[in-house]
């Protein structure tokens, strides 16, 4: 059973280094569907990114009438905390809000000297409360229109609350990423499909060239396993090779991306490379090594069976 | 050993062979000769099951070979060793591996191997081209290696398709002159061939075909049509 085995590894090999240039372009071909799936995986990575920098922009702020009492505002947000919907609640002071102002406008001389008019400070405090999820938003928006008597004691000293306001926003951008995320999921699954079509005919072509070689080896009585065997180990050598080879190719690619396009896609794909490597790597090698021998196994079988 | 019982084989309308009846014994030497087209291929591809009679049965010992299951079929076809005209060499193997190829496929060990693969190139005179591909042998010597590859197992039976039909005089003689030998050595041998000068100087069993049928059977026969 060993030297069976052995045996095997071993014309597989050897026919998989002699074949040369058969070997090459299986090679190739399989690359390019490595490729496309690890650059929609990529895709994937960056629309998720996007998402998630979208939901992270998301929140409900609301703001208190000037002069509010700290202590107050401080029992709104104790209130608030307490919801299972609040990740978490951001207090800024009418005086930090004032000078978030002045920084946000150093340039705007007139708007500063408008402000320098008044004696008081215009602007109050403000509370602002990032959910769990953006569906959440309304469920918190509404307690304040609950019957809860701190509710109603607060609602006099709240000014606004601008989560309606952001509301439309929110749901498109929402619905447009998630949108994409399926549109882009259906693309890759037919690339996808695609390329190991392509791959799988290849992989027949090699073969179908073999099947003299096939017929011989029959007629010299080898067992069927000892037949397949060879064609198998060569399939999954062409896997490995061909993962090897993208993901090499895919350094100066995502280093490329990375340094030129991380602006556009919102995402460094270099570093996302570079963490997510032995993820990518096991995944590029096991596809690889899954379409070579399931290809082999499937094409070397139309000629066992005669 | 092989017999062959009121066996017919047709291909959709045409018989390439009708109602043959034969017996090859143990240790004999048959010369299979006619005109391209009387049917000493499909012959031979009965013998190996590669085809199927469309009646009558071919036997191999007591067995008909057209009833045995895929695994005692491939037993079975370790029994026998065979040349084709086209020498169906395995074109990314050496001539050692071509040759071990047959052995490993019956499950011999590395030792055993490494002992007979240089004896019987050796026999074919093929010890100085053991790690050429057969790319890079010509045809005479193709067809040599095709015979060690044939007779590494110790078959009962080699069968020669018409083993010299792509060489020229001097290497057909010498081809000829092997089998002649493995058979000396016990070894049936059956050869299909339309040389008229190797099957004389062969004198040995001759049968004749013609249209698919047995017209003449000698004992110590020639080439005559």
């Amino acid at each position: 059973m060993l030297t069976h085995t052995k045996r095997i590894i071993k014309t597989g090999w050897n026919s998989f280094v002699r074949s040369g240039f058969t070997s090459v372009a299986s090679i190739l071909i399989m690359t390019i569907t490595l490729f496309v799936i690890i650059s929609l995986i990529f895709v994937q990575a960056a629309l998720n990114n996007s998402l998630n920098d979208i939901k992270d922009k998301v929140d409900v702020t609301i703001y208190f009438i000037p002069g509010a009492e700290e202590s107050s505002i401080k029992k709104v947000e104790e209130s608030l905390v307490k919801l299972p919907e609040v990740k978490n609640i951001t207090y800024t002071s009418s005086k930090e809000a004032l000078s978030n102002f002045k920084d946000k406008h150093s340039n705007d001389y007139l708007t500063l000297q408008a402000l320098d008019e008044l004696n008081d400070n215009p602007l109050g405090a403000s509370l602002n409360i990032k959910a769990n999820d953006p569906s959440q938003y309304e469920s918190i928006s509404k307690y304040f229109e609950s019957d809860d008597a701190l509710v109603k004691e607060s609602l006099t000293i709240i000014d606004k609350i601008d989560y309606s306001q952001n509301k439309l926003i929110i749901d498109r951008l929402t619905s447009i990423i998630n949108g994409a995320k399926k549109l882009g999921f259906m693309v890759s699954f037919v690339l996808i499909i695609i390329s190991i079509i392509i791959t799988f005919n290849t992989i027949r072509l090699i073969i179908y060239m073999s099947k003299d070689e096939i017929s011989v080896m029959k007629l010299v009585g080898a067992g069927l396993k000892y037949v397949q065997g060879p064609f198998i180990v060569s399939g999954i050598l062409v896997g490995i090779c061909s993962a090897l080879l993208t993901i090499l190719i895919f350094i100066p690619v995502s280093i490329w991306l990375g340094n030129n396009m991380t602006d556009f896609i919102g995402i460094n794909l270099y570093q996302y490379y570079k963490s997510n490597f032995f993820q990518l790597f096991i995944i590029m090698l096991g596809s690889g090594i899954l379409l070579g021998s399931i290809s082999s196994i499937f094409a070397i079988n139309r000629y066992l069976r005669k | 050993m092989i017999y062959f019982d009121n066996v017919t084989k047709k291909y959709k309308d045409n018989f390439s062979l009708q109602e043959i009846t034969i017996s090859i014994a143990q240790g004999e030497f048959v010369s299979i000769v006619g005109h391209s087209g009387a049917g000493k291929t499909t012959l031979t591809k009965l013998i190996l099951a590669e085809e199927a009679p469309t009646a009558g049965s071919v036997f191999f010992e007591s067995t008909n070979i057209h009833k045995l299951s895929k695994k005692d079929l491939m037993n079975f076809r370790r029994k026998v060793g065979i040349v084709f005209q086209d020498f169906r060499l395995l074109p990314n193997r050496t001539a050692y591996e071509n040759i071990a190829f047959a052995m490993e496929a019956t499950g011999k060990s590395d030792e055993e191997i490494m002992e007979d693969v240089p004896h019987v190139l050796e026999l074919v005179d093929l010890t100085n081209r053991a790690f050429h591909f057969p790319h890079q042998l010509s045809g005479g010597e193709k067809q040599r290696l095709a015979i060690a590859r044939a007779i590494i197992t110790q078959p009962d039976l080699i069968i020669a398709d018409e083993p010299t039909g792509n060489l020229d005089p001097m290497n057909a003689k010498e081809v000829i002159n092997i089998l002649k030998k493995i058979n000396d050595l016990g070894t049936t041998v059956i050869l299909t061939t339309h040389n008229k000068g190797l099957v004389d100087s062969i004198k040995k069993r001759v049968i004749t075909l013609e249209n698919g049928r047995v017209i003449r059977d000698d004992k110590e026969g020639k080439y005559m049509l």
